[in-house]
Order: structure tokens, then C-alpha cells, then sequence
């Protein structure tokens, strides 16, 4: 797909509207319609007021993608920053020339934290090449050579004769000429007026009036309410069920079974269930309650959390996992060592928790469909429309809202696929809303699990050896032909390539639970069990927490990383991520009685993160974080101001995640209802101070929305320790400091 | 069902003759097209539904619409024009929204809390101010409450 790509952004497609707007888009080849593709593929487009529009191809789930992407359109164009607003583009897939689905124009998703990474180029040089099409039609106009023109925000001008022209009126002229196909000419970055530079995030003043929608406030015509009553149990399935009451309801148009998947099948809609349609949603809940349903509780009815807690002990008890990687000769040097110390530390499932709950518009029609919702993968929701429907994949629209959060919930698709199946069955275009019950019931958790960490410190104060044992469920939850290690341990993760004698081991544990990625997923359950172990192995041997990672970690120099967010990492810039994070936070100044810091730092998906966390722990183990400290080398930062923004928020997410959040799971189903069980984080627990510094260590950016949530919760725990002495090894933190007054 | 429920929206006249036992917000947002309240838990929880019941911040997803019998009601999209009100003006200079989801909430409770404290300390924050955030923006968000104190007192 990528070839594909890098093919069809040569060129731009001009044309001019009846009003005079000039739009600007990705080519596209092969006798599409100029016109009906011209708006849906318009990235740019100029208004004859100066008005300039970009439209953003991205799905914005909180992480700045309407911000970061205008700003690398217009820092190319050289747009009038202030005249510049943004309107969502909707998926946009092509047939290549084998007939196979391609990307029309860019990828389109969030995941990963990569948008920036991928757009980075592609975007500025579409900017580049709008910027030179307006130069050339100036220059047609003015009768002078393109070279003695230049630009500023907005305008072309002329130096020599002072002539100057906005945008908007060279655009009649603009949209006459053919697009040279030059090579576009980028900025050097001392002449960027906006990246590296704080920008405001842009469509807010949409969000504080109320006015952003959002997939959960989509409104079409024709369009009725559904909700649907799923089944709880993991790989559970419908009896019987009595819809008598229901149809008596006021506004109850239809009831209509969802079928789920088989147990043990592939995932499509995560449970089988029965839909009630009615004119509104309150009446759709009101049917709902009145459904009488026997559910076949499934083949896990007996699991619980403490019985997956003690499985996953019982095979670290047992020993011997699947060795994913294996450095040097760990136990020789284990058996000769005089200082082993081993520790165990145990992480919960989480839940993601969007506070907009899933939902998603459908309208299915014989022949094609149209899908609007909150989605981070709106391909993968094409995908699997297609393979429960059978349309073809070009006769699906699918178009993305905003999210109200993302954190990986919304990579899946079911939501989007039981909106088509409901549509589908009931013969009316409709939206589905799930309420927040429905939303904790059902939730693609972040596994948890049990890690044995064992090291052998030399002479030199150093771990000699090293072995990391994990024992949790999958991510890949009925992903076929997956390896499943691989998405619980990052074989290059540190401290490989750090520790000589090194092995990494996972034990797979059986869990009926649906799973899935849970922000920056296994990267929060390593970095909290390595940086803590880490902690203790400098506490164990007296030596300084920083420095003992500093000493650790080495020189700056490119380590090999085949996973995600390679191909390389270098030590030297998590190092100084912590050197920078530590002086600012004042690191090694005495503290009164009950305050501690303790300090952390991950790589992850190319990104640097490290915080220092300064505590307070009162004589009845109240926990007060006092003030987070955090240094970030995410490459060239785009938006400084969004970069501090993630920091923050990504801190706040993995406080509030360490302090109370666990979705445990009673009877094959989980336990927590809503929010007065789950227990997201307010104001009162959150810091009041969130010191940010941001560290330039490459000349290209990287994604942001992940990782500043691994080092959080260790430097958490590890600044309770330096508090209190109270080592936290299992996550929430809960009242496990009360406790133990 | 029971009698018609007169009430004012935004300055609005309106009339409802449905189920009393609909909470207000599904009203709002299903019958009046007022989106810009959300849902969020439906317990009242969270307060991504927060609106103002004759001036006062309460949780409109727990609100039957049978008891709005001639109240005044205002949501985030009546409580200015054009996004002046000191705290959506505090909000916009803070940055706050991340997803944004929830902060149509945040500023009607906090639009209610400095009608109650207008200059209020940290710890009144900590005490009066319960809106769930999921992103986190709370660092943002009391440096914007602050930010709304201080635009206030300089109005009256």
C-alpha cells in the first residue's frame, strides 16, 4: 500500500469552485470524477475572503491531529495562520491498478502514535507544492521570473516592484495551470513560522460552545435509536429471550437480534445481542429494561480475578516460560553470583474508559452503506463491514466525528459493525449509543498480569544478569495466527542491550476476557515493572536511583529495536531525558519527613519520556503528589505547546490509572459497573503543579500520545518508596498505603 | 403521561408533552437538538451533562424532565453567544480541551462555582469541583479556573 502512496502525491489536483474558492488536493489518476472527488479530497481550500481550509485526514481523539496537521499544510503554503480553520476528511480508499484497496491518499488512523511521524513529509510537501502553484500564477500575472518571488503569511509578493497579492486572488490564474511536478522545495527549519513554535490548539472555541460533534451527537434524517442489551459473559450466548413488554413501549419500533461471534471465533462485534429500536433513545433504554433474557454464561463462569491472580503465580511458581530472548548465559551467572535479587509485581486489567461511550450511525441500504462514528481505524471498520455484509468495500462511506477519547478502544470495530448489523436487520438508518454500563461491561482491557524480575549485581554495581518473566494474558484476543508473546514483551525493550546476560520469558495465561491495546499497552506494564525493579536494585546496593540508571544506561550510541518505534533507540537520550528531568525537579535536595521523589524514564514508540515525581504520604497514608516534573525528547517538537499538553494529560491518565483503576472480573463477567466503581482520577487527586521540559534530540518528530504514560506510574511508586519505605509492587495503588499505617 | 412541561431552554420557550420520567438531558439532546450536553455515565457521576437549572449547575442525566416545570434551563450553547463567558474566554487562553468531550460539563460547573466563590482557593477547587476528565486537562483546567476568577472580577 505504501507504493501506492508515494505514487499518486506527486502531483496536486487544482480546480476552482462556482464561488471562486480554490481547492487543492491530493492527484488521483485513472478517470476519477474531477469534481466529486475534487471536495471529498480537497486538503487546502482558499476562500476569495482569504478564508483557508484544511482538511484533516486524521481522526482526532484528543491528541492535536486538527492542530499538528494544519500546521505542516501551512507552514508549507505559508498560510495566514490566523485565517486557517479545519474540516474533517473522510476515509479515502482507492482501487490500485491490481484491483486491490489502497490508500487514496495518506494512511488514515491513530494508533501507535505514529500520524505525525507518517504526515510529517507528505503534508509540508503538499503545502510546498500549493506555495509554488501560487508563486506560478503570480508570476503569469506579473509577467516576472518565479524566482524573484517570495512569500508571507497569506500574500505573494514582489519585492522589486512591491506588488503584493493574497492568495485568494490568485486563484482564478491558480487554478488554470497544470502542476509543474517540480520537486517541492521545503523550508529550512530557521525559516518555519509555525512549526517549533507554541500554536493554540485549533477548533476550540467548537469545543467550549458546545457546538464539536462528537459520534454520539450525530443527528441525520430518518434516523431512529437503538441500544443493545449484549450478552455479559466472555464467550457467552442468548437462551431465550421475551420481548413481550418491549413492543408495548411508546416509541419502540422493532427488536432485532445481533449475532455474536462463535466462542473462541475471531472477534467482529464483541457479543451477541438483542437490539431495541425506537424513535428515541430514552425509549430505546426504557425497552431495553424491559427485555427478559436468559444468557448461557459461557465456558469462563468461574473466572475471577483472584483466580487469574493465582494462575499466574502458579506458573511463575512453576518456572520455565516460552524464552522470547536469550542473551549470554543468564544462569551460570546467576548460580555464581554472591547478590541475586528477585521481585515479583503485579499489574490489574484496565479499562479504557472513553468518556464518550462507544456508539456509531448507520444507514445500510442493499447496495452500499454509510457508517459515522468515533474511529480511530475507520479502515478496519470498512474491513470488517464488508466481511459481516458483504458490500464491496469501495460502496461503504465511512466517515470519522471527533473522539471523545480514544486510548485504543476505538482501533476495534465493533461498534461500527453492530450499528450495520442493527441498521441491516431493522431497515432504517440508525445510531446506536451504548450507555455507560454497557461500556464498562464490554471493553477490550489492557491485560494484566504477574512479572518476575531477577538480576545478579556485579562489583561494578550493575545487574550482570538479568531475566524478565511475564505471565498474563494476550493482547492478541482471538487473533488468528498470532504470536502471543509478542505483544506483552518488546524483545529489544531495555535493559536489552544493556545486561550481558539476559532472557526474557512469557508464560501465556488463559482469560475469557476480550482484550486489546490499551495505551501504549505492554509499555506500561514493563515500564512500571523495570523501572521499579531498577529502584530496588539501587536501594538493595546503595546506590543513587539516577545514577544507577545513568551508569546503566551509558553512552549516547544507536542500539538496534525491531519493534515498533525503530529501528534503533539510544540510550543516551533516555539518559538525558532523566538528567534533565532530575535537575529540574531538584533531585537529591532534602525533603521534610513524608515527602519522597522518585524518578522513572521509557522509550516508547520512538519517544523519550522521563518524570520525577515528588510525594507527600501523611501518618494516615494520605497520598498527595505534589508536583510532577517531566522531560520529553520526541525529535523535533512540532507543537511545543501540544507536546506539554500530552505530557500533562498522558501524566494525569497514568496517575489515574496507578492510584484506583482496575476492572476486575467476578463470575466470567466484569465487575465494575460505572464510575462510582471505576475510579477515573478528578481534580483533587491531580497535581497542582506538572513542570514539562522538552528535549530536541533529532531533527524529525515523533508521536506524542502515548509515550508519557509508561514512566508515570513507576516514578510514582518509586517516590512513595523514597516517602514511606513502602515498596508498591501491585497495581492500583488503592489503599495499600493505608493499610499499612 | 403527564402534564405538559413548560420550561425555558436558552431563553426559550418550550413545551413537552412526553415521558415525565426522561431525564432532561436526553430531551435536550434527542428532542431539542442541544447536543452540546453530554452523556457520560447517566448516574450522575462524571457531570459531562452538567447544565444550569434556574442558575444553578446540576446534572441534567439525572434530571426527570417532569420535574422542569417552569424552571429556566441553560446549557453550554446558551451560556453566551459567542463564546465570551469568562470561563469559556479563560478556557480558549488556558488551552484546556484535549478530546473536548467533557469540558462542556467542566464549564458549566465551573461557570457555578464561581458564581458561588468567585475567587475560589485551590482546596476550594479540590472540594467543589468533581467533573471527571479522562484526558487529564486537570493542570489546565485550575490554572483556567483561576484565569475565569480573575476575568470576572475585573467585569464587575
Amino acid at each position: 500500500m505504501d507504493g501506492a502512496i508515494v505514487s499518486r502525491r506527486q502531483f496536486l489536483q487544482v480546480s476552482l469552485t462556482a464561488t471562486g474558492a480554490l481547492m487543492l488536493g491530493f492527484n488521483l489518476s485513472r478517470g476519477e470524477q474531477a469534481a466529486a472527488a475534487a471536495d471529498l479530497n480537497t486538503f487546502v481550500r482558499i476562500e476569495p475572503d482569504g478564508a483557508t481550509i484544511i482538511g484533516i485526514s486524521q481522526p482526532d481523539m484528543g491528541q492535536g491531529m486538527y492542530t499538528t496537521m494544519s500546521m505542516l499544510v501551512a507552514e508549507e503554503l505559508d498560510a495566514d495562520w490566523s485565517r486557517v480553520t479545519t474540516r474533517p476528511l473522510p476515509l479515502m480508499l482507492m482501487l490500485d491498478d491490481q484491483g486491490a484497496i489502497a490508500w487514496k491518499v495518506v494512511p488514515q488512523g491513530a494508533g501507535g502514535s505514529t500520524s505525525v511521524v507518517d504526515l510529517f513529509r507528505p503534508l509540508r510537501e503538499f503545502g510546498a507544492r500549493a506555495r509554488r502553484l501560487l508563486l506560478r500564477a503570480a508570476a503569469a500575472e506579473w509577467q516576472v521570473p518565479l524566482a524573484e518571488l517570495a512569500t508571507e503569511p497569506g500574500v505573494v509578493v514582489h519585492r522589486a516592484s512591491g506588488r503584493r497579492a493574497p492568495y485568494a486572488e490568485l486563484a482564478a490564474r491558480a487554478a488554470t495551470l497544470e502542476p509543474d511536478g517540480e520537486e517541492p522545495q521545503l523550508k529550512a527549519p530557521k525559516d518555519f513560522r509555525l512549526i517549533g513554535k507554541d500554536v493554540q490548539a485549533k477548533a476550540l472555541s467548537e469545543v467550549v460552545t458546545g457546538r464539536a460533534k462528537y459520534g454520539i451527537d450525530v443527528q441525520m434524517p430518518g434516523m431512529r435509536y437503538a441500544v443493545i442489551a449484549r450478552c455479559p459473559f466472555f464467550d457467552g450466548g442468548l437462551i431465550d429471550f421475551d420481548d413481550t413488554e418491549t413492543r408495548k413501549i411508546k416509541g419502540v419500533l422493532d427488536v432485532v437480534i445481533i449475532p455474536g461471534p462463535e466462542p473462541g471465533a475471531p472477534s467482529t462485534t464483541l457479543a451477541t445481542g438483542i437490539a431495541v429500536v425506537a424513535d428515541s433513545t430514552w425509549a430505546a433504554m426504557k425497552g431495553r429494561d424491559a427485555l427478559e433474557i436468559r444468557w448461557d454464561e459461557g465456558a469462563y463462569r468461574n473466572e475471577t480475578t483472584s483466580s487469574l491472580d493465582q494462575a499466574c503465580q502458579a506458573a511463575l511458581d512453576k518456572g520455565e516460560g516460552e524464552v522470547v530472548r536469550n542473551d549470554g548465559d543468564f544462569d551460570a551467572v546467576i548460580d555464581s553470583s554472591t547478590q541475586t535479587v528477585t521481585r515479583r509485581y503485579r499489574l490489574p486489567y484496565v479499562h479504557h474508559a472513553t468518556l464518550e461511550p462507544q456508539n456509531c450511525y448507520a444507514d445500510f441500504r442493499s447496495d452500499r452503506c454509510t457508517v459515522i462514528g468515533p474511529m480511530q481505524m475507520p479502515s478496519g471498520a470498512s474491513r470488517l463491514i464488508a466481511h459481516l455484509t458483504g458490500l464491496d468495500r469501495m460502496a461503504i462511506d465511512v466517515q470519522m466525528t471527533r473522539l471523545g477519547g480514544g486510548f485504543g478502544r476505538r482501533l476495534e470495530s465493533d461498534y461500527a459493525a453492530e450499528a450495520v448489523l442493527v441498521s441491516k436487520a431493522a431497515g432504517l438508518p440508525v445510531k446506536v449509543t451504548w450507555t455507560r454500563e454497557d461500556d464498562m461491561a464490554r471493553d477490550v482491557l489492557r491485560p494484566g498480569g504477574w512479572h518476575e524480575l531477577t538480576a545478579a549485581v556485579g562489583e561494578s554495581g550493575l545487574p550482570q544478569a538479568w531475566r524478565h518473566r511475564v505471565a498474563s494474558p494476550s493482547k492478541y484476543y482471538r487473533r488468528a495466527g498470532a504470536t502471543l508473546w509478542e505483544s506483552e514483551i518488546y524483545t529489544d525493550d531495555p535493559p536489552a542491550g544493556l545486561v550481558e546476560h539476559l532472557r526474557y520469558e512469557y508464560f501465556s495465561m488463559d482469560s475469557g476476557a476480550w482484550r486489546g491495546s490499551w495505551r501504549a499497552p505492554a509499555h506500561t506494564a514493563n515500564a512500571f515493572t523495570v523501572q521499579s525493579f531498577i529502584d530496588e536494585l539501587a536501594n538493595e546496593t546503595g546506590q543513587d536511583p539516577l545514577e544507577f540508571r545513568l551508569k546503566l544506561l551509558g553512552a549516547a550510541r544507536e542500539l538496534p529495536y525491531s519493534n515498533h518505534g525503530g529501528p534503533t533507540w539510544n540510550p543516551g537520550r533516555l539518559a538525558e531525558v532523566l538528567r534533565v528531568a532530575a535537575r529540574e525537579a531538584g533531585w537529591g535536595r532534602k525533603l521534610p519527613d513524608g515527602e519522597g521523589v522518585g524518578i522513572a524514564g521509557h522509550f516508547t514508540f520512538g519517544g523519550y519520556v522521563a518524570w520525577v515525581a515528588h510525594v507527600k504520604v501523611d501518618n494516615a497514608g494520605s497520598l498527595s503528589v505534589l508536583k510532577l516534573t517531566g522531560a520529553v525528547d520526541c525529535g523535533l517538537a512540532v507543537n511545543p505547546n501540544g507536546v506539554r499538553a500530552q505530557m500533562e494529560g498522558g501524566a494525569c491518565d497514568a496517575l489515574s490509572t496507578a492510584l484506583g483503576e482496575e476492572l476486575s472480573i467476578e463470575g466470567g463477567r466484569h465487575r465494575e459497573t460505572n464510575f462510582h466503581q471505576y475510579r477515573l482520577m478528578r481534580i483533587d487527586q491531580s497535581p497542582r503543579t506538572i513542570d514539562v521540559h522538552i528535549v530536541a534530540g533529532s531533527a524529525e518528530p515523533t508521536g506524542l500520545g502515548e509515550p508519557p504514560v509508561p514512566p508515570l506510574a513507576p516514578a510514582l511508586t518509586n517516590a512513595i518508596f523514597a516517602a514511606t519505605g513502602k515498596r508498591i509492587r501491585h497495581l492500583p495503588i488503592a489503599d495499600q498505603l493505608k493499610a499499612n499505617v | 403521561m403527564g402534564a405538559p412541561v413548560e420550561l425555558t431552554v436558552n431563553g426559550k420557550r418550550i413545551r413537552y408533552d412526553g415521558d415525565p420520567e426522561q431525564p432532561l438531558l436526553w430531551v435536550l439532546r434527542d428532542e431539542f437538538g442541544l447536543t452540546g450536553s453530554k452523556f457520560g455515565c447517566g448516574i450522575g457521576v462524571c457531570g459531562a451533562c452538567t447544565v444550569h437549572v434556574d442558575g444553578k449547575a446540576q446534572r441534567s442525566c439525572v434530571t426527570p424532565i417532569g420535574s422542569m416545570q417552569k424552571r429556566n434551563v441553560t446549557t453550554i450553547e446558551g451560556l453566551s453567544p459567542d463564546a465570551t463567558h469568562a470561563v469559556q474566554r479563560a478556557w480558549l487562553e488556558e488551552d484546556v480541551p484535549q478530546c473536548g468531550y467533557c469540558q462542556a460539563g467542566q464549564i458549566m460547573a465551573v461557570a457555578d462555582l464561581l458564581r458561588q466563590i468567585p475567587n475560589p482557593s485551590d482546596e476550594d477547587i479540590d472540594r467543589l469541583h468533581s467533573n471527571i476528565c479522562r484526558c487529564g486537562t486537570y493542570y489546565r483546567m485550575r490554572k483556567a479556573i483561576h484565569r475565569a476568577a480573575h476575568y470576572l472580577s475585573e467585569e464587575s
